[in-house]
């Protein structure tokens, strides 16, 4: 299956870095990984870069890395149907200080908006 | 979390410090007091959330299985929420809970469904407000389905405003703070 893997930088991200990679290397899945180039993040890109780079190296599986302008939601669906992805896989929210589940608005993008099926990883 | 929210004006309140006691609609009494800390009263709180209709859970919470219920209620009392109880006898019928959160304080409510539409959610509303001024609590929020409109009204009753109408979950804001009313 050829997946696309967006990470924004939360901890949502890395969760569904680590997930999605085991997965892929358990079933076999292409996987691309988009990263969101936003200066101003906390993480940096180039930390969420190396974290994605390590995880690839220690499930021993090859995948590309793109970095994304703009609006991460929009840039995923967009690549996702031009590029004939067969699933989204993102971070699925993070949790309030009480342990609700809080969607991000890339989740409510994509999810309102994706034409191919959408993995929130929890 | 720690993002800025708006809150509004105008002081919500003044309401009144539990322990307090009412008849519900029901005609069951009912008392709403802080939680003690008790093995008796966590294990009532456990068993309150076990009992739980998963139709009314809320982005999560409370979790499904007993063990989950365990430790997200260790979780919030480890980060010193304020919890209020409504005991019918020697069950819990609603609970109602401020967890910190930088500055200010993320607000949520339960009420278990055979005590729903009795007036105790308004009641441990007020219960908790006026536990949580008097325990120095001022910026209060809290995140609510939108489509839920009796508990967006109840909370527009009780002071909260809306903060936040953009995301999945509406966020409503109220303060709190004792003293600082003007009427």
């Amino acid at each position: 299956m050829k997946v696309l893997l967006g990470l924004g930088g939360g901890d949502d991200s890395l969760r569904a870095l680590e997930r999605t990679v085991n997965r892929a290397a358990d079933a076999g899945d292409d996987l691309t990984v988009a990263i969101l180039d936003d200066p101003g993040a906390d993480p940096s890109v180039a930390d969420v870069e190396r974290e994605a780079e390590s995880a690839l190296a220690a499930a021993g599986i090859d995948a590309e890395i793109r970095r994304v302008d703009g609006d991460l939601g929009s840039e995923l669906v967009t690549m996702a149907e031009a590029e004939g992805f067969d699933r989204i896989a993102i971070g699925g929210g993070t949790t309030s200080p009480m342990g609700k589940i809080q969607l991000g608005s890339t989740a409510e993008f994509v999810l309102l908006n994706s034409h191919v099926t959408v993995s929130l990883v929890r | 979390m720690s993002r800025d929210r708006d809150y509004p004006d105008v002081v919500a309140g003044p309401f009144e410090a539990p322990p307090v006691s009412f008849e519900d609609r029901a005609g069951r009494t009912v008392e709403i007091r802080p939680y003690d800390g008790s093995d008796a009263e966590y294990e009532a709180v456990v068993e309150m959330y076990v009992a739980f209709d998963p139709a009314d859970r809320a982005q999560g919470i409370p979790p499904g299985s007993e063990a989950r219920i365990r430790s997200w209620l260790d979780g919030l009392l480890e980060k010193g929420s304020l919890n209020v109880v409504a005991w019918d006898g020697e069950t819990a019928a609603g609970h109602a809970t401020l967890v910190p959160d930088g500055d200010t304080y993320e607000l949520a409510i339960f009420v278990l469904q055979a005590y729903q539409e009795a007036g105790i959610g308004t009641r441990l509303m007020r219960g908790l407000l006026g536990y949580g001024a008097d325990s120095g609590v001022d910026r209060v929020w809290l995140s609510v389905e939108r489509w839920n409109k009796p508990a967006i009204g109840l909370y527009e009753k009780l002071g909260f405003g809306i903060s936040d109408a953009e995301s999945f979950e509406m966020e409503m804001s109220a303060r709190i703070a004792a003293g600082d009313h003007t009427g």
